[in-house]
């Protein structure tokens, strides 16, 4: 198992390291001076020559390269001119709440998403079938930042049942954090319970209609053991890989979430770093969150190794 | 021989099955209203989109203004219609950059096996970033307008078509009608073209009706968030971004272009259900 | 009376074409400890007999629109699916042809065995293990306490239908349905597999369908046998009779083409034409268009099941 996981986790490190290749580059791409981008317009030329020392952009190509990656290997991402402060730092420092806020969709999708597509394959072609399909044909379709202003108006503003933003820390008191975090999750979670619920209906149904399926209920199993034990296990093998699709959709979504519902976390900071064209968070947030993305990645593709005694042996 | 005479060409016979098929025929009705809007949006809307008129302020939706007015007692209908422009040239352009990079390098990469580890490598590099965020990174260093966010949407989304049309390819390349073609002679370039890609267009064809609904969301989600067209060019994004501050009296700003957006991704999801169950060979056998 | 009763048994299936009936008017019946073999060509409707009467097939599109299936003094159609949850396994228990994909490939071979007797049997897991542990080894798995752990890829074909055979009969059923149990096999294996189960039947005292194509198998196995054509029994009789004197023309062209154990023939050759499908079945005896003896008064109905001797019978007006 262990095995596994080093090997999985080797083969993911080439990745990470083109991914941070191409984020060194995208600095490179900025048409015209790079420093004076960032410095704005009201920097006197001394202060535009200040950033692009600051930010190495007077040395030559592979001395920024070099310094870049040295960088990399002591966690160093260089300073936000926004913040002040390192990168790492800030980013660090926010990473909490958009896990904690991706965590709590990520429940919200596996939950809603295996249950409705569990209940719409065994009750195929039934109204509850039908009923499921729509709503994740609609849950795929609308666009959840507008869903969000949806319910900032109607559970915000006019029933005022939830605040409309702001954002209170799990550990400092979680019924304050349940509270802020519930519209953002739900909002954010529509997508990916849509995409769970239409892939788990499609492989439940494929799986009943195994041959293993029937054996089972010859054996005289009931009903309810035949469908978790033995559809539900082998149906989650194919639906395990989904779940990193899903966990990127998350943080994906949850860049617009944050801004929408004043939530402190990384999408948040990322959107300020962009309209205050303050590359190197830009660059630095990039990076982090797609490793870690990466990561989640390779925990997928063991937990499906886990699963699947084939994929496990095939490794051995 | 008379039979042949008789039977319609496939291609008719396919058509035949999409509209046919329920969840196709509803997604190309709701995707035609918003298409045939932006087409006619210089014939349906008379005031121009831009234009101020700060006494018809926040106006609801009514006889005189179909669709209310916003903040700056501009016409909804008219910024809405002329958003719907906006949309579907973003999306029409990001499916047809796709259509011919994504093609290129997916059977590129599919055929020649040398070249395919590499391509798969950058591929699967530009595809770990999670699609907003880098969507949002190359626009915030090109600078917001409408060609860059074309060209982030195109660098985001051709590395997913490549990697659709490169599975085809390379279980197309081991068919035997190919593998015949190969020792006959033929050239590598013709063998694609003639034998290869007709048959890997199904899957291709679904995608690329997926990808225009992720490009129309993406591109909203751009402009809501500022990175957009430059206001005052009326987009579907910017107008919800703009009425937000104003959401809780006048709900319709940003209602009515968060439906436009609905119905038009809404369509094409369907349309791209249909286009699957009918065209994709490998689903139909499943089914 | 018999251990199982089937009567009049009809099971249709809705299709896009109207209701079919998949076998019509199908009736027989097994005593304990007897070896029934049912043969015929796919399709002929063996295997839906044996769904029917587990009560596996799926519903709708499949129902039983007429009859009965009596087993051991109850009636099974019918039966809340809950009392039936505890037949199968435990009453009558199925084996099926396909090994490779009948097993479940996330389980180990030891717990498809041992759910098999928990269903059944409050006994602890100590209990369980040992029970499955000799049923393995009763069937013929080597060091079976070792395979326990083991997954079906890990197993050849011959071993996975071993296993299946070991779920089958993990609780003593007093009733085991083979169908096509050794059809995927290679030749020695299947005589293995059939010793094997003729063996169990002698020792566990249980009675066995045993479904097949394949007449080779039914001389080696069976004690009586039914012949099914198109959904429903052409022949019925003790095995020695069907070889020696063979009534339905149907019977006769099947052993004309015997297929031995050694050479197996899916498709009949001998027989000209093919098995009609279900819902394009010909008025009249369904095999007259394939009958070389057919007359005009084939054509006209259906021929009845009528006895030609004691425990023969046959739907042929020219037999």
């Amino acid at each position: 198992m262990f095995g596994i996981f080093v090997r999985r986790f080797a083969s993911a490190l080439p990745i990470i390291l083109i991914v941070s290749l191409m984020t060194f580059s995208l600095m490179h791409f900025i048409p015209g001076d790079p420093a004076a981008a960032m410095a704005g317009l009201s920097a006197t030329p001394d202060m535009i020559i200040q950033l692009r020392h600051d930010l190495g952009l007077d040395e030559p190509f592979l001395t920024q390269l070099f310094t870049w990656y040295s960088g990399l290997l002591h966690g160093n991402l260089g300073r936000s001119i926004l913040m002040g402060k390192p990168v790492m730092e800030v980013m660090l420092f926010r990473l909490p709440v958009t896990v904690a806020l991706s965590a709590y969709a990520l429940v919200i999708t596996l939950v809603i998403g295996l249950v409705a597509g569990v209940f719409a394959a065994l009750r195929h072609n039934s109204w509850v079938d039908q009923a499921a399909m729509v709503f994740s044909m609609l849950g795929i379709s609308l666009p959840n930042f507008w869903l969000g202003l949806l319910m900032i108006i109607i559970f915000g503003v006019w029933l005022g049942w939830l605040p409309t933003g702001g954002y209170v820390a799990f550990s400092d008191d979680p019924v304050g954090w349940l509270r802020t975090s519930t519209m953002p999750a739900v909002s954010l979670a529509l997508l990916q319970v849509g995409l769970l619920a239409r892939i788990t209906r499609s492989t439940m149904l494929e799986v009943l209609r195994q041959d293993y399926i029937r054996t089972a209920r010859a054996k005289g199993l009931k009903w309810r053991v035949v469908v978790v034990k033995h559809a539900l296990v082998n149906a989650l093998i194919p639906i395990t890989t989904v779940v990193g699709i899903i966990v990127s959709l998350s943080v994906s979504g949850s860049v617009v979430t944050e801004s929408l519902f004043s939530i402190p976390g990384v999408g948040q900071l990322l959107t300020q770093g962009v309209l205050n064209r303050d590359y190197p968070l830009v660059q630095g947030g990039l990076l982090i969150v797609t490793t870690l993305l990466v990561f989640v990645n390779v925990l997928v593709d063991v937990s499906y190794a886990l699963l699947d005694p084939r994929v496990r042996h095939e490794n051995r | 021989m008379k039979t042949a005479e008789t039977r319609r060409h496939p291609a008719w016979e396919t058509l035949g099955r999409l509209l046919r098929h329920r969840m196709f025929a509803m997604g190309l009705c709701l995707f035609g209203i918003i298409v045939v809007a932006g087409v006619l949006a210089p014939v349906i809307t008379s005031v121009d989109p831009t234009k101020l008129a700060m006494r018809f302020k926040f106006r609801p939706p009514s006889a005189d203004f179909v669709f209310g007015t916003d903040n700056f007692g501009r016409s909804l209908w008219s910024r809405v219609i002329w958003g719907a422009q906006l949309s579907m040239m973003i999306g029409a352009s990001v499916v047809l950059l796709n259509a011919v990079f994504g093609t290129l390098i997916g059977a590129v990469a599919g055929y020649f096996p040398r070249l395919d580890n590499v391509l798969m490598r950058l591929n699967d590099a530009l595809m770990a970033f999670p699609a907003i965020l880098l969507a949002i990174g190359i626009t915030s260093v090109l600078g917001p307008s409408t060609v860059n966010v074309i060209l982030a949407l195109s660098i985001v989304y051709i590395p997913r078509t490549a990697r659709i049309v490169r599975a085809s390819v390379i279980v197309l390349r081991e068919m035997e009608y190919v593998q015949a073609a190969v020792a006959a002679g033929a050239g590598h370039w013709r063998i694609l073209r003639r034998h290869i890609m007709p048959n890997a267009m199904g899957p291709l064809i679904v995608q690329l009706s997926f990808l225009f609904a992720y490009a129309v969301l993406s591109e909203a989600t751009l402009s809501f968030l500022g990175l957009g067209a430059v206001p005052p060019t009326p987009t579907w994004g910017n107008i919800m971004a703009e009425g937000r501050q104003y959401m809780t009296d006048s709900f319709w700003i940003i209602t009515i272009p968060g439906v436009a957006l609905m119905v038009t991704v809404l369509g094409l999801n369907l349309l791209g259900d249909g286009l699957r169950d009918v065209l994709d060979p490998r689903l139909r056998i499943q089914q | 009376m018999s251990l199982l009763e089937v009567r009049n048994l009809t099971t249709a299936f809705q299709t896009g074409r109207g209701e079919i009936n998949a076998i019509e008017d199908v009736s027989f019946s097994v005593e304990p400890g007897e070896i029934l073999g049912i043969v015929g060509e796919s399709g002929s409707g063996k295997s839906v007999t044996a769904l029917t009467i587990m009560g596996l097939l799926p519903r709708p599109p499949a129902r039983v629109a007429q009859g009965s299936v009596w087993f051991d003094g109850q009636e099974l159609t019918g039966l809340a699916e809950t009392r039936m949850e505890r037949i199968r396994g435990k009453g009558i228990s199925m084996v099926f042809q396909e090994p490779m994909t009948s097993l479940n490939p996330v389980l180990s071979i030891g717990e498809q065995v041992m759910e098999t007797v928990r269903a059944h049997e409050r006994v602890g897991p100590a209990e369980q293990r040992r029970r499955a542990i000799e049923m393995l080894d009763r069937v013929g798995i080597p060091s079976a306490a070792k395979r326990m752990g083991d997954f079906p890829h890990q197993l050849s074909g011959g071993q996975r239908q071993r296993v299946m055979l070991a779920i089958g009969l993990a609780c003593r059923p007093r009733l085991l349905i083979a169908d096509e149990p050794t059809t995927a096999l290679d030749v020695t294996i299947q005589a293995q597999v059939l010793d094997l189960m003729m063996d169990l039947r002698d020792e566990l005292g249980m009675a066995i369908i045993i479904i097949t194509h394949n007449m080779g198998v039914i001389a080696e196995t069976a004690d009586r046998v039914l012949v099914m054509y198109a959904g429903r029994i052409v022949e019925q009789a003790p095995v020695q009779t069907v070889f020696d004197a063979p009534a339905h023309p149907y019977t006769r062209g099947l052993l004309g083409c015997v297929p031995t154990l050694e050479q197996d023939t899916r498709r009949l050759l001998a027989i000209p034409g093919s098995l009609p499908e279900p819902g394009l079945r010909p008025e009249g005896c369904r095999f007259a268009p394939r009958c070389e003896l057919a007359i005009e008064a084939c054509r006209a109905g259906l021929p009845p099941l009528e006895s030609l001797a004691a425990g023969h019978d046959v739907a042929c007006i020219r037999a």
